[in-house]
């Protein structure tokens, strides 16, 4: 019977296509620790649930001899499935075709699936390993990346964009990963940089190893690139498992409530700040005792870690939580850290996520490299962002809220919907030691005993303005509050912002200071 | 590894806290010497337009520095007299390498 046997004729294609580079690339690929492009699709989407298209994909380059070879997939491994059930887009760069490298055919299967994301607004996950250009195809390939980089943008705020780094990812590659909302990387198998080792060494004179230069951990602790960092691709795709339990399929959507649970016991509320201003306490643990099973997914953790950003339940919703660290550099806000929390707003207010801030900040970073370094126009995109975003905004002030940081910690009058402290926060221009030197300078100086007079006014100071009764008698704080109501306040809040809208002047869109 | 809190001052507060590497391996802060000419590049010395005793002007020709296949000219940052003269032609150097020494 011919149908039988076209039946069969397939089943051989499609055995034949998916060895990708053949049986020894493969090895060779396991035997860098890497699994491969189809295994990783498979690991990380629901059991069963994945559909591949464009199997049979060929290219069309006749130039240096490629017309002579054959690609299968050229090289790029597309299609869609679900991960707990939510739809998903995704493609895999298959490294053991012709080093995972992009040409126009490559280009196209990706292009094609992350318009099929923006058509059916499903989220979309790109696993990248590649050597880059397809150098044979020249101009194509170019053309290729930039319809990619269009595409990233066009998505942006509209279906939650996920990049995975499972190999190398160098030149102008980078750059869709960079314009995607979330990068995981996995420790020894991820690399990134725009130019390389050889190109740095030749034009600076500057020896690095491609680790020390683009590694994973480089990239999550000094450069900021990357989001999340893992020991395995495993354990990599586990934390993509959880990020996308907390955040919805696309901008029209919420993100799905889970069954509401109390914080863990051992998280104590009351017990983890210290009275002082100027002892440090992991913020992390307030956050844990705030949100539903002392649940937090934190983001960016190895980056700017003066400031934490990520996700946690308040009665099974999703909430942001942007939060000053008072154990790392005291808190303060600097360049990164305003670019990690800036970007973090705008990704929770274009996906309908309500953002939850706690405030305990000395300031701004001091110094010249800081300055030289644009804090002015960085620290900007915290203001902006906090004003601009319409969802649900909470601030809760937990111990002091000075000077411009105050300002930029979705304060009131950057229009918070509701402002609560703890009875220890003190709103001041700055701490009393630094006021006190200012107000009462010729006192201090023209006093008999300068450092006694010092104290004095310092306290004197501190009795008067070092609580949160002054802000409150101007409404500048909605409610003075226990840190035990505080989850309840939030849930409450919350659930009262739930009609939230808030309009803008009509423009086509605003110019944050990038 | 051991966290080592140190204290740090904003506005004359101390705070108990961490700092980052990022913080501790920061550059810090020197006021450019105007009168010496750095390399801002590595490369190679092409040509040498001024000689030492000589005197110039601000902006005049003091070297060629040959760098990524261009030829960059090295100006003289102020008014000044060449004191000393760290190079010779054909030399290979190094980035924040002394050039020229004026006075």
């Amino acid at each position: 019977m011919a149908s039988k046997d076209k039946n069969l004729e397939l089943l051989e294609k499609r055995e034949e296509v998916s060895k990708g580079g053949g049986i020894e690339a493969l090895k060779k690929q396991e035997e860098m620790g890497k699994m491969v492009a189809r295994q990783r699709i498979i690991t990380l989407l629901d059991n069963d649930s994945f559909h591949e298209y464009d199997l049979f994909a060929e290219h069309e380059a006749r130039d240096f001899d490629m017309d002579k070879k054959t690609l299968h997939g050229d090289g790029v491994i597309t299609g869609t499935g679900t991960i707990n059930g939510k739809p998903v887009c995704i493609y895999a760069q298959d490294f053991t075709v012709a080093g995972g490298s992009l040409g126009l055919m490559h280009a196209r299967k990706i292009v094609k699936i992350m318009d099929h994301a923006l058509k059916m607004r499903i989220p979309i996950i790109g696993i990248n390993d590649s050597g880059g250009a397809r150098v044979q195809e020249g101009v194509n390939s170019l053309a290729g990346y930039g319809e990619i980089f269009y595409r990233n943008t066009i998505s942006s705020g509209y279906i939650p964009q996920i990049s995975v780094i499972l190999g190398p990812c160098a030149g102008g590659a980078v750059y869709s990963p960079a314009l995607t909302d979330f990068v995981f990387v996995v420790d020894k198998i991820s690399k990134m940089f725009i130019t390389g080792p050889e190109v740095i060494k030749t034009v600076l004179g500057e020896e690095i190893s491609m680790e020390d230069l683009g590694g994973a951990r480089v990239n999550c602790e000094i450069s900021g690139n990357a989001h999340f960092f893992a020991t395995s691709e495993q354990e990599c795709f586990q934390q993509i498992f959880r990020l996308m339990s907390f955040i919805p399929w696309n901008n029209t959507r919420r993100p799905l409530p889970y069954p509401a649970k109390k914080p863990k016991p051992e998280f104590e509320i009351g017990k983890i700040i210290p009275n002082d201003p100027k002892l440090p306490y992991d913020v992390r643990d307030v956050i844990k005792a705030i949100v539903d099973a002392s649940d937090f997914f934190e983001i960016q953790e190895l980056w700017a870690k003066n400031i934490v950003i990520g996700f946690g339940r308040l009665n099974g919703e999703t909430i942001g939580f942007v939060a000053n660290q008072p154990k790392v550099l005291a808190g303060v806000l600097d360049v990164d850290s305003s670019d990690k929390a800036a970007r973090f707003i705008r990704f929770c207010d274009a996906f309908n996520i309500p953002i939850v801030t706690l405030v305990d900040i000395p300031g701004y970073l001091p110094g010249v490299d800081q300055e030289h370094a644009g804090v002015i126009r960085h620290g900007a995109k915290v203001l902006y962002a906090f004003s601009e975003a319409t969802v649900p905004k909470i601030t809760v002030i937990l111990r002091k809220a000075y000077g411009g940081g105050y300002i930029a910690m979705n304060s009131i009058h950057l229009h918070a919907d509701f402002v609560f402290a703890w009875p220890n926060a003190e709103i001041a221009v700055m701490g009393p030691e630094g006021a006190a030197n200012i107000i009462f300078k010729k006192e201090i100086l023209s006093a008999p005993n300068p450092e006694e007079m010092r104290k004095q006014k310092i306290q004197e100071y501190k009795d008067k303005f070092a609580n949160p009764y002054v802000a409150a008698a101007r409404g500048y704080i909605d409610s003075v509050v226990h840190p035990e109501e505080t989850r309840n306040f939030l849930i409450h809040a919350i659930d009262v912002s739930i009609n939230k809208t808030e309009n803008r002047p009509q423009k086509k869109h605003g110019i944050p200071p990038f | 590894m051991e966290e080592q809190y140190t204290s740090f001052f904003i506005d004359d507060t101390e705070y108990i806290t961490l700092l980052t590497e990022k913080f501790k391996r920061r550059k810090k802060w020197v006021s450019i010497d105007k009168q010496k000419v750095i390399s801002y590049i590595p490369g190679t010395i092409d040509k040498i337009y001024v000689k030492p005793n000589q005197k110039v002007k601000q902006g005049e020709k003091l070297l060629i520095l040959e760098a990524m296949k261009m030829k960059n000219t090295i100006i003289a940052p102020c008014d000044g007299k060449i004191k000393y003269i760290n190079v010779q032609i054909g030399d290979k150097i190094p980035k924040n390498e002394l050039l020229i020494v004026l006075e």
